[in-house]
């Protein structure tokens, strides 16, 4: 919030005029009245060789990256992106009286420092000691009672997407801002099916939702959906010096995470990815996938796709399901089609294998 | 000096002595305890500081080779920082430093390897431990000179301009200032001092820029005030220096020294100048300030001219040998060699800036010297003919820049 500390920005020192300086010192050179003047400015031109276009050099093959040889401490962290990517928070069930299924989850909202590329740490507020929060997952017609404890110094609270009554939406007085040590307890049918999320929407709302209090909510119609190995990729960056611009991009919060540890997927096998774009700061995300093209599925709500791309773009708060099978084994880059939040760390692989 | 009475020199009994020496350290004392007792206690407040930790870097060089980029970055602030990342344009990239935290006033060296265009703008930002970042611009991307073989031999080139061939110029010109009239001679003194006037104006500007928005030197180590330090250390040095020499130069003339003596002194006090004036043209070279390189060589080597009139003057009656004569030359015209590879390879900008102050100060310090010079028969320095002088001189550095910014 008032944690801005002052750095200043420092414009290059002259380097722009030094080119037209060095000119225009040739054409002063007369003045010096001396032979040797001509073979001065022959120096300062020869001094100067190996302008122009900088040849690559060996380390050009970190092209897109962070500095080599540095990862982040994901046990200190207490969450692994490589897990992140396949876990489901299933929560516990029990039948009600009148036989429906009951869901219930516990979450809890603190404080906490993590680090989102190698070096570098943010003080995150967290949903379950994560950044996404976990991704809950139920089936449609199913009653969910999500318990919200409030460890954190500052009040919260959890706002679902979905169809819900007004006093569980997570924005009154009551259900909109938990005091620090409180809870509250939400409860709701879980209606549509589809891929939905939920956040905290505690005012100031962009800066309670940019400091990591968000997650997945998965609402599977009741048919299900077919057999496939699923991931969660919720696309977020982080201001770290708090200017209202994102400094760090990712796909579950660790800047090129999955360009050191590629997520592992079988070949021709269906891959199902719940993406979703929590960007806050920038108003449009994107992704695209190499050497390959998938069904969407917006907001997964339908069970038709409406497009085979291999590149959409997801406005804040939107999401979908994307479906695809790779046909070829090896590694193939995916990452945002925008190409500074790809170079800013929203950048990974998937690596096929038979 | 001259009251100095026989009753202060008088020596004193021992133990009054001993008791002013320890009069003297007793504050000395007190302050050391008082530190002592505070350290020792730990006395709230004392080491730790509320808040979160202060990031204050300031990007000192910019070095340019072809595909890299170096950075050399000083922590300007009171906490220790850890740069942690570093991107150019919006990307992140590798980078290889010899350390992660950079502790207070101390430099670090971040090499990125960067296929970088000439002429396009770049924008690095350093990413630190806490998210801070701190963002330096390049204006337009252009090779740095190497600072090689080539490169000193550039400034040892300087040097000779600077130094060594005006002076052997202006003992040439002996025989042609024997005959001309005293009123051109002062003409002639009076326009260097308008050429110097201006060379110690743009100097100190020129130092003051470094820091500040264009700048981009840290502070710490004081800032716009090293410019004026710079000027006031140098100008005492080269008065203490003068005035030594002026002694040496009475008493040997009571004992009955000959005039190559006299040379000699003469061209030795010059040649401090020159070291002097060395410094100012290598550093202003290494901050990309060469227009003022090239103004100080113009400058220096047209008022250097004068300086070999000083040496041979009082050889006149008696013209050494060739070999000593050139001798004499380069003990006043050398060190500007020495003088130009110490400023360019202290890159430094807080020395840079102390340097071009040292440059400002030792040109006040020999308008002094010429001074006596372009007085008239009636003793006034201001008459007719050397402001006439002087102002032809301002004029000639003031249209020359208007030349070069064109």
């Amino acid at each position: 919030m008032t944690r801005r500390a002052p750095w200043r920005a420092q414009p290059a020192a002259g380097l722009g005029t030094v080119l037209t300086r060095r000119r225009l010192f040739a054409g002063l050179a007369p003045i010096l009245g001396t032979a040797a003047a001509a073979k001065f400015t022959g120096l300062g031109q020869a001094a100067e060789a190996g302008s122009g276009h900088g040849a690559p050099t060996a380390h050009a093959r970190h092209s897109h990256a962070f500095q080599a040889g540095r990862a982040v401490d994901h046990q200190a962290n207490g969450f692994n992106p490589s897990d992140i990517v396949r876990d489901f928070d299933m929560g516990q069930t029990s039948r009600l009286p009148d036989g429906r299924v009951l869901r219930e989850w516990e979450i809890v909202a603190e404080d906490k420092e993590i680090e989102i590329a190698p070096g570098v740490k943010y003080p995150a507020w967290v949903y379950n000691g994560r950044v996404p929060g976990p991704t809950l997952r139920c089936r449609q017609g199913e009653r969910l009672r999500i318990r919200f404890i409030n460890a954190s110094s500052h009040p919260h609270s959890i706002h679902f997407h979905g169809i819900h009554p007004a006093n569980m939406d997570g924005v009154d007085r009551e259900s909109g801002e938990v005091a620090t040590g409180e809870s509250f307890t939400y409860e709701f049918e879980a209606q549509p099916f589809g891929m939905h999320h939920y956040h905290c929407h505690t005012a100031p709302l962009a800066e309670h939702v940019a400091k990591g209090l968000y997650g997945v909510f998965i609402v599977d119609p009741e048919e299900g959906r077919p057999e496939a190995d699923e991931l969660v990729m919720v696309m977020n960056a982080f201001d770290t010096n708090f200017d209202f611009s994102n400094e760090i991009y990712a796909v579950n919060t660790v800047g090129f995470h999955y360009q050191n540890e590629p997520i592992r997927v079988k070949r021709n096998e269906l891959v199902r990815i719940y993406l979703h774009n929590i960007l806050e700061y920038d108003p449009v995300n994107s992704f695209h996938v190499h050497a390959n093209f998938f069904n969407y599925f917006p907001t997964g709500t339908s069970l038709q796709p409406t497009e085979f791309t291999d590149t959409i773009m997801l406005a804040q708060g939107q999401r979908g399901i994307l479906e695809l099978r790779f046909p070829h084994a090896g590694k193939f880059m995916f990452h945002a089609h925008k190409h500074e939040f790809a170079e800013l760390g929203w950048l990974g692989f998937f690596e096929v294998v038979d | 000096m001259e009251t100095s009475g026989a009753t202060e020199n008088a020596p004193l009994p021992r133990a009054t002595r001993r008791s002013i020496w320890l009069l003297g350290l007793l504050p000395v004392a007190l302050i050391a305890s008082v530190v002592a007792l505070f350290a020792v206690l730990g006395v709230p407040g004392l080491g730790e500081r509320p808040g979160v930790p202060v990031e204050e870097l300031v990007v000192e060089q910019t070095t340019l080779r072809p595909g890299e980029i170096q950075l050399t970055v000083r922590n300007d602030g009171p906490d220790p920082v850890e740069i942690s990342q570093v991107s150019v344009n919006d990307a992140y990239r590798d980078f290889t430093a010899s350390g992660r935290e950079i502790a207070r006033l101390d430099a670090e060296t971040i090499t990125i390897p960067y296929d970088w265009v000439e002429g396009e703008a770049y924008e690095a930002f350093l990413l630190t431990s806490t998210g801070g970042t701190i963002v330096h611009e390049i204006d337009a991307a252009v090779g740095t000179p190497a600072s090689g073989l080539t490169f000193f031999g550039l400034m040892a080139l300087l040097g000779v301009y600077v130094g060594v061939i005006p002076v052997a110029i202006g003992m040439l010109w002996l025989p042609f200032v024997r005959r001309i009239p005293q009123t051109w001679l002062r003409f002639l003194m009076a326009l260097t001092v308008g050429l110097l006037a201006f060379l110690a104006v743009d100097a100190v500007l020129e130092g003051v820029e470094l820091f500040g928005e264009e700048g981009g030197a840290a502070e710490s180590f004081g800032g716009v005030a090293l410019v004026f330090l710079g000027a006031i250390v140098a100008y005492l040095a080269l008065a203490a220096v003068q005035t030594y020499l002026e002694k040496r130069q009475e008493r040997a003339k009571a004992a009955g020294a000959s005039g190559p003596y006299l040379a000699l002194i003469i061209a030795v006090g010059i040649g401090l100048h020159n070291l002097g004036e060395g410094l100012a043209i290598g550093s202003a070279y290494t901050v990309g300030a060469l227009a003022l390189g090239a103004f100080l060589v113009v400058g220096f080597a047209v008022h250097n001219t004068t300086e070999g009139l000083a040496i041979v003057a009082p050889i006149a009656s008696r013209p050494p040998s060739l070999a000593r004569l050139a001798g004499l030359g380069m003990i006043a015209g050398a060190p500007a060699i020495l003088g130009a590879w110490i400023g360019a390879a202290a890159f430094n900008p807080s020395v840079a800036a102390f340097l071009l102050g040292a440059g400002a100060g030792a040109i006040a310090q020999v308008i002094q010297q010429l001074l006596p010079s372009i007085r008239d028969r009636a003793g006034r320095a201001l008459h007719p003919v050397s402001a006439g002088g002087m102002v032809a001189g301002i004029a000639i550095l003031y249209l020359t820049g208007l030349l070069i910014s064109a």
